[in-house]
Formats: C-alpha cells, sequence, structure tokens
C-alpha cells in the first residue's frame, strides 16, 4: 500500500504549496528524482548525441538511447525500432496521420474516430481525410462514455481504414477494451490508432498484447517534464512509412540531390533530439515501477471512489462516465444545475483547488452530449484523502454561492 | 468551512434574475461577442432612435455568471442614453478592470462598479468586458429596420 505522505516528500512541488492539485490529467507534478536525472543530463553527458567522436557525446547518446529501452521495456514493444521520440502525444498523432495515412487511404475510403477523442485524435485525421478524399466517421456514445465491443462492430464498414480510439477518455476516465476492438479492426482490414495519454500513466500496458498499430502518450502526463513524448508503431508500418520531418540525424547520407534515410527509428527524429527528456522520462517510468501499478490504481479507485460517493450526496451534481469508481482512472468530470463550469473552477481556484473547466479539447463530445461544457477533477497517486475532501466540501456550497436557495 | 466567493449578491442577483436576457421585439442593431477563452457568446441587442439614443436593448446567450451579470448591468446603465454617453461609461468599465478609473467615475458605473475586483482574476476580465466590447462595437453601426433574428458577424475579446 503506498504511504501517501512518504510519496509526497518525493515531489518538491507539495513541499512549496497548499494548493489542492486536481488536474492532474492536464498535467502531472515532477518528483525529484525526475528533476535530478535532467540535471544530472546536463551535468555530466550533455552533448549533441550522435553527432561527435568524442566520449562525452557517446555518453549522450546512451543515456539517450537507454531511455528508448526502458520505454521499450515498459510498453513491451518488440524492439526499440518502434519506440519514436515526439514533443508529445499530439505530435506523435500528426506524425502518424501525415505519413501512414496517406499510404493506406483511398479516395472514398472512411476513418473511424470516436467522438470520446481529445482534438488532436480528431483534427489530424480530418485533415489526412480531406487530403485523401476519404471521409471522418464518429462513433457517438452516451454520458456513460461506453464504447462497447458491438458499437465497433457496427461503425467498421468494408472502407474503413483507420479506427481512431482512445484506450481511457480524458473526460470519462472510462478504460476502452482495445484489445478486442484490434481484433475486430484487423479482421476487417482496418488499421487501429491507440491514444494511451490517460491510460499509460496509471495501468500497465502491453501493446503487443493489445495489438494495436500504433500507440502513443506524453511524459508530462506520468511525472516527466513537458517537451518529451511517444509514438510506438509496428516495425513494418514504421519501416513502410516516410519520413514526417527532414534534416539532421534522419539520413545516413546526403548527396547533391538524394539522401538515404537514417534507420528506424531516426528516421523519424530529425534535428537534435530531446536527449534530458528521454533521461527524464525513463527516471519516470522507474519511479511508477518502484511503486507499482497495483498500488497506484488501488489508491486511485480509492481516492475516485472517495470523489463519487461525497457527489452522490450533494444535490444538482451529475457525473459522467461509469458508476464503477475503478473505472474513472483518476478522472471526475461533472456538471452542476445553473452554473456555468468556468466559474465553478473559479470558485474553486478562489478556494485554493485546482480543477479544469470548459471542453477538455473534446469540444465535439460536448456537442455529442448536448452539454456546453463540463468541470473536471483528475486526481493522481500522490493525491490526498484530506484533498478530495476539500474539494467535496467546496462543491457542496457552489450552488449556495451562486445565489441558490437550495 | 465556508468558502471564499468573489461572487457578490449584485452579481449572482442579475446571473440569475437578469433584467435584459430575453429576445428585444423589434431591435434594429444585433452583434454577437464571443470570449474564446471561456466560451462565453452573447447575442446583443438594440434599438436605437434617430438621434442616437438606445431607447432599448437586451441580450441573450450563454456563458459564465460574470460575463452574463456584466451585460446586464450594462444594459441597465445605457439604455436611455445617448450612444455618446454608453461609450464614455464603457470606457469607465474597461479602465476600472485596469485599475485605472477613479472612485468618481466608478460611482457613475452604478451596480456595474460591483464588478471592480476582478481585476484581480485575469482570467476572468474577458468575461466581464464582453457585453461592454459588443456595445462600444454596436452602436457605431448603422440601424437597420427588421435587423433580425442575428446579423451573422460576430466581435471577439481575443
Amino acid at each position: 500500500m503506498i504511504d501517501v505522505n512518504k510519496v509526497r516528500a518525493d515531489f518538491p512541488f507539495f513541499a512549496a504549496t497548499d494548493l489542492a492539485y486536481l488536474d492532474n490529467s492536464a498535467t502531472s507534478q515532477n518528483p525529484k528524482c525526475v528533476m535530478d536525472a535532467e540535471w544530472q543530463f546536463y551535468v555530466d553527458s550533455n552533448a549533441n548525441p550522435f553527432r561527435g567522436i568524442y566520449e562525452l557525446s557517446e555518453r549522450a547518446t546512451s543515456a539517450y538511447e537507454h531511455g528508448r529501452e526502458t520505454v521499450k521495456d515498459f510498453i513491451h514493444a518488440k524492439s526499440t525500432k518502434e519506440i519514436v521520440f515526439t514533443r508529445n502525444a499530439s505530435e506523435s498523432l500528426n506524425l502518424i496521420a501525415y505519413s501512414f495515412a496517406p499510404m493506406v487511404l483511398e479516395e472514398g475510403d472512411e476513418i473511424l474516430v470516436s467522438i470520446l477523442e481529445h482534438h488532436s485524435n480528431m483534427l489530424p485525421w480530418r485533415m489526412a481525410a480531406e487530403k485523401a478524399g476519404a471521409t471522418v466517421k464518429y462513433l457517438e456514445v452516451d454520458r456513460t462514455g461506453e464504447v462497447s465491443v458491438e458499437m465497433v462492430q457496427k461503425a467498421l464498414t468494408p472502407k474503413t481504414k483507420i479506427f481512431a480510439i482512445t484506450q481511457v477518455s480524458n473526460i470519462m476516465g472510462r478504460e476502452n477494451d482495445i484489445k478486442a476492438f484490434a481484433k475486430l479492426c484487423h479482421d476487417n482490414g482496418t488499421y487501429i490508432v491507440c491514444d494511451g495519454a490517460q491510460s499509460v500513466p496509471h495501468m500497465p500496458v502491453d501493446v503487443q498484447d493489445l495489438d494495436v498499430d500504433f500507440l502513443v502518450f506524453s511524459g508530462h502526463k506520468m511525472l516527466a517534464p513537458m517537451g518529451i513524448g511517444v509514438l510506438y508503431g509496428k516495425e513494418e508500418h514504421l519501416e513502410a512509412m516516410p519520413p514526417f520531418l527532414t534534416g539532421g540525424e534522419m539520413i545516413s547520407t546526403v548527396s547533391y540531390d538524394g539522401m538515404t534515410l537514417a534507420e528506424l527509428p531516426h528516421k523519424f527524429e530529425a534535428g537534435t533530439v530531446n536527449a534530458s527528456g528521454s533521461v527524464a522520462l525513463e527516471a519516470a517510468i522507474k519511479y511508477i515501477q518502484s511503486i507499482g501499478f497495483e498500488d497506484i490504481q488501488a489508491r486511485e479507485t480509492m481516492l475516485c471512489k472517495r470523489m463519487l460517493d461525497g457527489i452522490k450526496n450533494i444535490p444538482h451534481v451529475t457525473v459522467l462516465g461509469s458508476d464503477d469508481p475503478a473505472d474513472h482512472h483518476g478522472i471526475c468530470t461533472f456538471k452542476i444545475d445553473g452554473v456555468h463550469p468556468h466559474d465553478i473552477s473559479a470558485i474553486f481556484a478562489d478556494n485554493n483547488v485546482a480543477v479544469r473547466a470548459g471542453h477538455h479539447c473534446a469540444q465535439p463530445l460536448h456537442i455529442c452530449l448536448g452539454i456546453p461544457s463540463t468541470t473536471r477533477a483528475s486526481v493522481m497517486f500522490y493525491n490526498t484523502e484530506e484533498e478530495v475532501d476539500r474539494f467535496l466540501d467546496i462543491l457542496s456550497q457552489i450552488r449556495g454561492a451562486m445565489g441558490y436557495g437550495d | 468551512m465556508a468558502i471564499n466567493a468573489f461572487y457578490n449578491e449584485i452579481l449572482t442577483d442579475h446571473n440569475l434574475h437578469p433584467m435584459h436576457k430575453y429576445n428585444l421585439k423589434d431591435p434594429n442593431l444585433i452583434l454577437e461577442g464571443l470570449n474564446p477563452s471561456c466560451g462565453d457568446d452573447i447575442v446583443l441587442q438594440l434599438k436605437m432612435d434617430e438621434n442616437g439614443v438606445i431607447v432599448d436593448g437586451s441580450y441573450n446567450g450563454d456563458g459564465c455568471a460574470v460575463s452574463m451579470a456584466s451585460a446586464d448591468m450594462m444594459l441597465d446603465l445605457v439604455i436611455g442614453k445617448h450612444k455618446d454617453e454608453a461609450k464614455r461609461l464603457a470606457d469607465i468599465f474597461v479602465r476600472m478592470i485596469k485599475k485605472e478609473a477613479s472612485e468618481e467615475e466608478i460611482e457613475e458605473l452604478e451596480e456595474a462598479g460591483s464588478l471592480r475586483d476582478i481585476s484581480h482574476m485575469p482570467s476572468r476580465v474577458k468575461c466581464a468586458v464582453l457585453g461592454w466590447h459588443t456595445m462600444e462595437e454596436l452602436v457605431d453601426k448603422e440601424p437597420i429596420q427588421n435587423a433580425g433574428e442575428h446579423s451573422g458577424e460576430a466581435v471577439s475579446t481575443e
């Protein structure tokens, strides 16, 4: 079981504030070991990786590649050739939409996108569809956020070439059965692209077991700094794809009018890489592994249960997603009758609690549900019961503060 | 524990029981105002006579309490006034938010003066000024008969 006080002592953030930080789905806090790893890279390993023929540069290369090795093992990829470092999940998705989609899309084809998706798993597909003369079809959900196998089966057509879906919705927190969807897709001749931004930080993810064609995630949502993200792709796809960006480090030779591309994964990593980001992400993964997903999930479920149980006793508050606290993965998105989410989050802010208001980069989902915007509180294993109680106490007083009698 | 709430009674009252939130029967000036940061969206409707006096006004739309209440207070203040006077008051309001207005000026704003504390919350400033900016833009337009439900134009606080 997690000793939360011990865990919080690992995070310099908590020593410097008494803010109840409940916006972890947007970005997470960094433990000191992650900050130290990044700092240490600049102390003793800082040179341009892959470039210099001197020991320091080799040390930088090896630190960067060690991070890739750790990521590979973390998500159970077959080889480091399948791990491309990007800036974030959004960039990873754009890379797939720009480089992979044109290879497989023909005029009249369809891209199936779940309505749960973050804009970054929606807009790149619209661009790709437009370029190819294909169409984007949305797989709609109700307020429970459930996407069943039957729904996917019904939505797939012989024209569906790509299915883009999140493993855990950033609004609902509900987990999708990606493994079952991948099987359906492959039987249908469809590639499946999975957004792991909200799942990889909170649960064990095995890309071989899921059998997805692509999986993306961001470091900053899993205790690492901003600016390092991951694209996993099956080697056969990445091998066949043209480069996304061109320039330094992604070639092996360049002549006056030709070039030979570098081997995977370097083909997709043009320019000087984020070596310290890889090092920091490795430290974050090691930190998460030292705690263990079993304990992380138990604690996040406990905090979610406390939140959802508390909300049940507060009139006029409705939560989106599953009834099961274990299927929220730290995310609690709600609405209060008659109170605009920006007023809700402003009142929370005024009382030292950070929550998120708006459409959470998922505007089409809000349109689909007929809700203009929502408020989201999201916990991580380092949050405390006391923070959840503070949240509930404020929540119970918001309608009163807005002039409602009950 | 009692929570802090900067939403005073004047604000919540204008938000929950607005005087001017409806569609005017025969407006001759209509403009939509948008605040993309909060998603606030108002449609301001005015009726101006040939002398430039705002004889009636209303608004409709969706948004946070600050944007809605501020638009309601604004209409309370400018209905019956000449457009130049309405613009002068909008200027005071915007300067009040920037903490550049005098006490005497703020007094002229009547209930809208209660929004002065918004200046401490930079993220809410755009909500507070939305109705005022929309009005400033709108009063300089040429009035048209049967301005209709919607003019299709929009101003943004961005």
